[in-house]
């Protein structure tokens, strides 16, 4: 069993503002059920001083959730939004005397709770911020701003700590490679420089495609193509699947996934990636099919 | 109130009964010679394992005593099985196994694809079964192994192991079964099977843990995983751990004795249990094939809560039993085993594994029966999913997360 401190398991055991809010005027909801973990963070804001007069919450979740839903209320009661906008995942599990590494996403999920209320609240749409960073775990729906943001904020270093603080990488793994990308950029960030990262900057997600020198011809063009399926075919033959061209129909590249990738769950997530790098490659927008979706007539 | 400690976490481990460990004590301080040896140290050790070797066979059924191979624990024996069967055989590279394996199987199967071989895991319906027609089709010229386990450790779920081998044997493919969770709490006869290799573990069936033994039927083409010794006739190097074989073997004894009892009051028990859970609470499901499956196991998913949350409440009533949520392993996704069975989500994160044993009392049973749903209430009410008497109204909708 873990390792929980007294206060978690006094928070768990005895939480504190649990259940629904009516007078409730700004409400976040974040987590999944697949995931294990969901929060329903209720505030209710006085609003001529933006003061959190009342918070409640609803959490489907393990006892470290639970407890740092509770937590988070009796935290953010009495506060203005903008101070309790400056609450951290780490202040959460501070409250608590710590968390177990693996449990340190139950923190995140409460401060990303709080941001989603008081979003709704000003009548914001906090998940169109969140879409920001291009998709980098999708077993989880993590996204690189996100991993960056928590990186940055608690001094991560391995691909590990990003799974316990995230969840990022704890599904099929094939995303830390990206991680492990994040992790250097930020690293290489941060000695020096003296400048607190810009926000506006948004580096994980893709450069826009540089437009090609020349037009390419349809066999510079097929080449091409057939050079990045190349280069993941031996990722897929690692899982005992595979991709062979099926046909090339204007802006749509149709291919025929094999062996043990045809029909598996993770087929839309193969197709994407090899879109973002025939995207890359080619410099121009495509779109990567299976080939069950060709025109019939060809 | 009585606050007792209720053990009904069989299934991970059980009790050394006092009989074993009584038995297994001279083998520290008198007996403590090497069976290896010439002298009378030795050679009362010798003997010793001999009645103990003999024991186990009693308990499987087996033909020889020589069949049985002591080894550490159950994942040595699926090891030994399985790579045995691939170095044995080297022009076939193909394992047949199903996806709801313990990890002992599915881990070293990942590694072993990783090495190159084909693996292929049988998928299974939402009751936990096995499509035999699936399997037939998959039996080959290149099959090194099947390997299927006799029960499932987290439903009790038993697959037709002995058809299964029958099967695999007419086409001249080997076949082991992981039934660790099996022995000494269903008869087992392994010299009416085709079975080829077995393995059990100790500390599931009341002898201590780090023993286990892999059945090895006469005349199976076999490559040892640890050499460098002539003990278990050169199949297992290393000195034997003659205490715990000595305990290993009075456990077998003691589950072939008390083996009507597990199938009758111990399963009258589990029943009146479920029963009296399923009957209080909404929203909950045994899980696994319900009229196939070990006496001791019941799993029954919660639907809308969390496993690791339940389990810590019940803990802190005294009561043990188990879960297949993501939280409790420390892993991200709920038990394998559930996803094989396509629980939804909304029910694999609350599933709860109560496994019990011949030590188990009807006063328990009763303490648990009333200990459960106020529990489940108690978080149903905490959760985002749940309304005010049941699951909220369509809740994918009623709790639709800004990301998900």
């Amino acid at each position: 069993m873990w390792e929980y401190s007294e206060k978690v398991r006094e928070h768990f055991f005895n939480p504190r503002n649990s259940g629904p809010l009516e007078e409730a005027n700004g409400i976040g909801d974040v987590g999944s059920i697949q995931c294990g973990d969901a929060l329903r963070l209720m505030l209710k804001v006085e609003p001529e001083t933006e003061i959190i007069q009342d918070a409640h919450f609803q959490t489907f979740g393990c006892g470290s959730a639970i407890a740092s839903s509770s937590a988070l209320t009796e935290i953010i009661k009495g506060m203005t939004l903008d101070e309790a906008l400056k609450v951290s995942n780490q202040d959460i599990a501070d409250f608590l005397d710590g968390l177990p590494p693996e449990k340190m996403h139950c923190s995140v999920m409460g401060r990303e709770a709080l941001q989603a209320a008081i979003a709704n609240y000003r009548g914001e749409e906090w998940s169109d911020d969140h879409e920001e960073g291009a998709l980098i775990c999708k077993c989880f729906a993590i996204d690189a701003v996100m991993i960056e943001d928590v990186v940055k904020a608690n001094d991560l270093n391995t691909v590990e700590e990003v799974t316990f603080y995230t969840k990022a990488g704890g599904g099929c793994a094939a995303c830390h490679e990206g991680i492990e990308e994040i992790l250097a950029k930020v690293k290489a960030e941060r000695p020096g420089m003296g400048e607190t990262s810009p926000p506006a900057a948004c580096p994980a997600t893709p450069e826009a495609p540089k437009p090609p020198a020349k037009k390419l011809s349809i066999v510079e063009k097929i080449a091409k193509i057939q050079e990045v399926l190349e280069s993941v075919r031996p990722m897929l033959q690692r899982d005992h699947g595979d991709v062979e061209l099926a046909d090339v129909q204007g802006k749509k590249i149709y291919v025929h996934l094999k062996g043990a990738c045809s029909g598996c769950m993770m087929e839309a997530a193969t197709l994407g990636g090899i879109q973002q790098k025939m995207i890359e490659t080619l410099g121009e927008l495509v779109q990567v099919l299976p080939s069950s979706m060709m025109p019939v007539e060809a | 109130m009585d606050n007792k400690p209720i053990y009904l976490d069989n299934n991970a481990t059980t009790r050394v009964y006092p009989a074993v460990v009584e038995a297994m004590l001279p083998f520290f301080t008198e007996h403590f010679g090497n069976a290896s040896s010439i002298h009378a140290f030795g050679s009362e050790v010798g003997k010793a394992l001999k009645t103990a070797r003999g024991q186990v066979q009693a308990l499987l059924g087996a033909e020889h005593d020589s069949e049985i191979i002591f080894t550490s624990c159950g994942t040595e024996s699926d090891s030994t099985a399985i790579l045995s069967a691939l170095k044995a055989q080297p022009e076939r590279n193909t394992v047949i196994t199903t996806n709801v394996e313990h990890p002992a199987i599915l881990t070293l199967c990942e590694w072993l694809e990783k090495e190159g071989y084909i693996v292929h895991k049988l998928k299974v319906d939402k009751k936990g079964r096995i499509d035999m027609d699936e399997y037939r089709s998959m039996l080959h010229g290149r099959v090194a192994i099947v390997s299927v386990m006799w029960a499932n450790n987290e439903t009790g779920t038993i697959f037709p192991v002995e058809e299964m081998a029958a099967i695999a044997s007419a086409k001249g493919i080997m076949f082991h079964t992981d039934a660790v969770q099996a022995v000494g709490k269903i008869p087992i006869d392994l010299k009416n099977t085709k079975i080829d290799m077995l393995s059990l573990s100790g500390h599931k069936l009341h002898a201590p843990k780090g023993i286990g033994v892999l059945y090895l039927r006469r005349g199976c083409r076999f490559r040892p995983l640890l050499r460098g010794g002539h003990q278990e006739r050169g199949r297992r190097a290393g000195t034997e751990a003659s205490a715990s074989i000595v305990a290993l073997g009075k456990a077998c004894e003691l589950a072939l004795q008390n083996m009507e009892k597990e199938n009758t009051e111990v399963r009258r028990l589990r029943d009146k249990l479920e029963t009296g859970i399923l009957s209080q609470i909404t929203h909950c499901f045994p899980t696994g094939d319900v009229s196939n499956r070990l006496p001791n196991t019941s799993n029954i998913a919660f639907e809308y809560i969390e496993g690791e949350a339940i389990l810590l409440l019940l803990n802190k009533l005294g009561i043990a039993a188990s879960s297949g949520s993501a939280c409790t392993s420390g892993s991200l996704e709920p038990s394998h085993v559930m996803r094989a069975m396509g629980i939804p989500y909304t029910a694999a994160h609350g599933t709860i594994r109560f496994s019990l044993s011949v030590d188990n009392t009807e006063a328990e049973i009763d303490r648990v029966i009333a200990a459960v749903p106020p529990i489940i209430a108690q978080l149903r009410k905490l959760s985002p999913y749940w309304g005010e008497n049941g699951p909220a109204a369509n809740p994918e909708a009623a709790f639709a997360p800004s990301y998900s």
